[in-house]
């Protein structure tokens, strides 16, 4: 039975605006951003640590507040930048820039609101993209045979590389440590056990909240006392936030940053493998350029907050689409949803969105009203954020520290599990030394055990003749742009601006 | 020859470690052959690549200027990891409230202690992971070694 966008996204508000469903979604909203506003706990690691309270919740309900803690995270990070220049997540790095010198010129109130509609018009715009570009999506996804899916996520992987910060070479080494890391347990086909080093709580893999909470959650805890973050960038603001809207100056300047701000975002989260950080980073830099006052940029422009923030927030929204049309994670947080949606027993893919319509479109529905709750919840709670802000770091780290524990621990009840995060962490630490982006490997440590699958497939349908890769019109399209992909980055010129994106707001 | 960037040399030696490990492991699985993958067969070609790709990068250490790779924080990651394994440890035999207080207590220490502070933050945090975990989400924890 064909049903028409709008039967869906009433079907879709139906299942969100139930008040359990309501209350999952404000619940998650609200811890994200109050975790997004704790410095060094990124959204990877927020929602892996919340991910075994989501366990006893019935599917949707799980669903639903997993996508609120998610953007929730990104909302709390931008205040925290604004506020007192503490970027909670690497996307509002960019958001310091102007962020926080518009709020030391007494126009926080301002800057937040800005962010807030900003987000907001992002949050809108992609709710309604999903929506209209899900389906038939969706439809082409059923169409893709092994061949496809693996010259796809070939692609995702060299996008998550070249679009990292860093040397690309390295992002490219980390995503074969990661595939390594991903086949890690029994294989599927043969039964053999491999790389378990003989431990029986290996034999299902290594658990990606072993691998995320370790990389993402401890190597940043040992980062930041390294740093000794106590000491820098707290100097908070005590002036009251007087201003709360913006001028209707404001609105004007920035509604065509919100715009392209939205366009860019929407791109890069459609595209999997990219994200939040890359958008963030194009909008700022396309902002300064397109701005009539170039020179106000790192002086508290507001184009500059409203770009980034709306880009950063579309990305975040529209990396759902690969996630719930293909099956495809765009990065490593939407892993940890599909991971989410696996242990719920429904098996991630196209098929989700045709045999479970109230989840797919409930989720949906539910994100726009997430965003809503965002704006509403955010301004009038500035003041709690930036109480909690004040807490020093050795108070919280310990906390923080126990959290990811019982988190980790109860997944599986196995003490394993808190030794394998130990080893992940100092590997996440030792990564960060290293200048070795664990994106890339994270991503690639999900789609590790796909890629073989679908790698076997293939070539049993060709009889080992590799040229089946490029001889399906859809699978060799897919390896064409990877390929141009890499000629782009190699491309001297292109490499400058790149690492010029990334520089550009750090530096001034 | 000498090593310029030394986070490039060394994250070249870290892949090709564990590429060479990759490819020494797997030739215990079959490997099959292209049009039937055996469970070697990808692990194999992994290890070769990921090795290749660190040579490749180690020999950017001779190349480019790098930052250095500075100090690593030896005390925090010594008293963050003893805190976590004890923490595994622990909380199945002698159970979830001691082993709180043995990461809480070993985690804080790896900077500034300062014991006041710590007794009763970690009995805030014990009583509100009590109420959140046990009683809220029925979390199987036994609380002490004799349940």
């Amino acid at each position: 039975m064909e049903m028409s966008l709008f039967d869906n996204l009433a079907l879709g508000f139906q299942t969100a605006v139930s008040l359990q469903n309501l209350a999952y979604c404000f619940i998650g909203v609200f811890i994200g951003t109050l975790v997004g506003v704790l410095p060094g706990i990124g959204p990877l690691a927020a929602i892996a640590m919340l991910l075994p309270a989501t366990f006893t919740l019935p599917p949707v309900g799980a669903l639903i507040m997993l996508a609120g803690i998610y953007y929730g995270t990104q909302y709390g990070g931008s205040t925290t930048a604004i506020l007192v220049n503490l970027p909670g997540e690497s996307a509002s790095v960019v958001t310091c820039m102007d962020g926080y010198q518009m709020a030391k010129n007494g126009r926080a109130g301002p800057a937040l609101a800005i962010a807030a509609v900003g987000s907001f018009f992002a949050g809108t715009v992609c709710t309604m993209l999903i929506a209209v570009a899900g389906p038939p999506l969706a439809e082409i996804a059923l169409k893709f045979g092994a061949p496809e899916y693996f010259s796809l996520m070939a692609m995702g992987l060299i996008a998550s590389a070249v679009l990292a910060s860093g040397s690309m070479l390295k992002a490219i080494a980390m995503i074969f440590l990661g595939l390594l890391f991903g086949i890690v347990g029994t294989d599927v086909n043969s039964g053999m056990s491999r790389f378990t080093f003989g431990a029986s709580g290996l034999a299902d893999g290594l658990s990606f909240v072993v691998v995320a909470m370790g990389l993402f959650g401890f190597g940043e805890i040992l980062a930041n006392l390294e740093k000794g973050q106590d000491a820098k960038g707290r100097d908070l603001l005590t002036k009251k936030i007087e201003h709360l809207y913006p001028t209707w100056q404001d609105i004007k300047v920035s509604a065509g940053s919100i715009v392209r701000g939205t366009s860019i975002g929407a791109f890069f989260g459609t595209l999997p493998g990219a994200g939040p950080t890359i958008s963030a980073f194009s909008s700022y830099a396309l902002e300064k350029k397109m701005a009539k006052n170039p020179e106000q940029f790192g002086k508290g422009a507001i184009q500059g907050v409203a770009g980034p923030e709306s880009a950063n927030n579309a990305a975040a929204q529209c990396a759902f689409i690969p996630t719930l049309t293909l099956g495809i994670p765009g990065s490593g947080t939407m892993a940890l949803m599909l991971g989410a949606l696996t242990i719920q027993g429904i098996a991630p893919g196209p098929q989700v969105m045709t045999q479970r319509p109230d989840l797919f479109w409930g989720l949906i529905a539910s994100m726009w009203i997430g965003n809503a709750l965002l704006v509403i919840l955010n301004l009038p709670l500035i003041g709690l954020w930036v109480k909690l802000l004040s807490v020093p770091y050795r108070l919280l780290f310990p906390a923080i520290t126990v959290f990811m524990a019982i988190g980790v621990y109860s997944v599986n009840n196995l003490d394993l599990d808190i030794y394998m995060t130990v080893f992940f962490g100092l590997m996440g630490y030792l990564f960060l030394k290293l200048k070795c982006e664990p994106a890339p490997l994270i991503l690639a440590f999900v789609l590790g055990p796909l890629m073989e699958e679908n790698l076997r497939r293939a070539l049993l349908i060709s009889r080992g003749d590799p040229t089946v890769f490029i001889t399906r019109p859809i699978s060799a399209t897919f390896l064409a742009l990877t390929v141009l992909l890499l000629v782009i980055m190699l491309a001297p010129s292109f490499r400058k601006k790149r690492d010029l994106a990334y520089q550009e707001p750090a530096a001034s | 020859m000498k090593i310029t960037s030394q986070e490039n040399f060394w994250s070249g030696v870290m892949f090709i470690t564990f590429g060479l490990a990759a490819i020494f492991i797997a030739q215990d699985y079959p490997f099959g052959s292209s049009s039937r993958m055996g469970p070697g067969y990808f692990p194999t070609w992994l290890g070769i690549i990921l090795t290749l790709l660190g040579i490749a990068i180690s020999v950017t250490g001779f190349k480019v200027q790098g930052e250095g790779i500075g100090k690593f924080a030896w005390k925090a990651m010594a008293f963050l990891s003893t805190a976590f394994v004890l923490f595994g440890w622990a909380i199945d035999r002698i159970g979830f409230v001691p082993a709180m207080f043995i990461i809480i207590f070993l985690a804080a220490a790896g900077r500034d202690f300062r014991i006041k502070e710590v007794l009763v933050s970690s009995i805030v945090l014990v009583i509100g992971c009590w109420a959140l975990f046990i009683k809220g989400l029925e979390l199987p924890f036994p609380l002490f070694w004799w349940r």
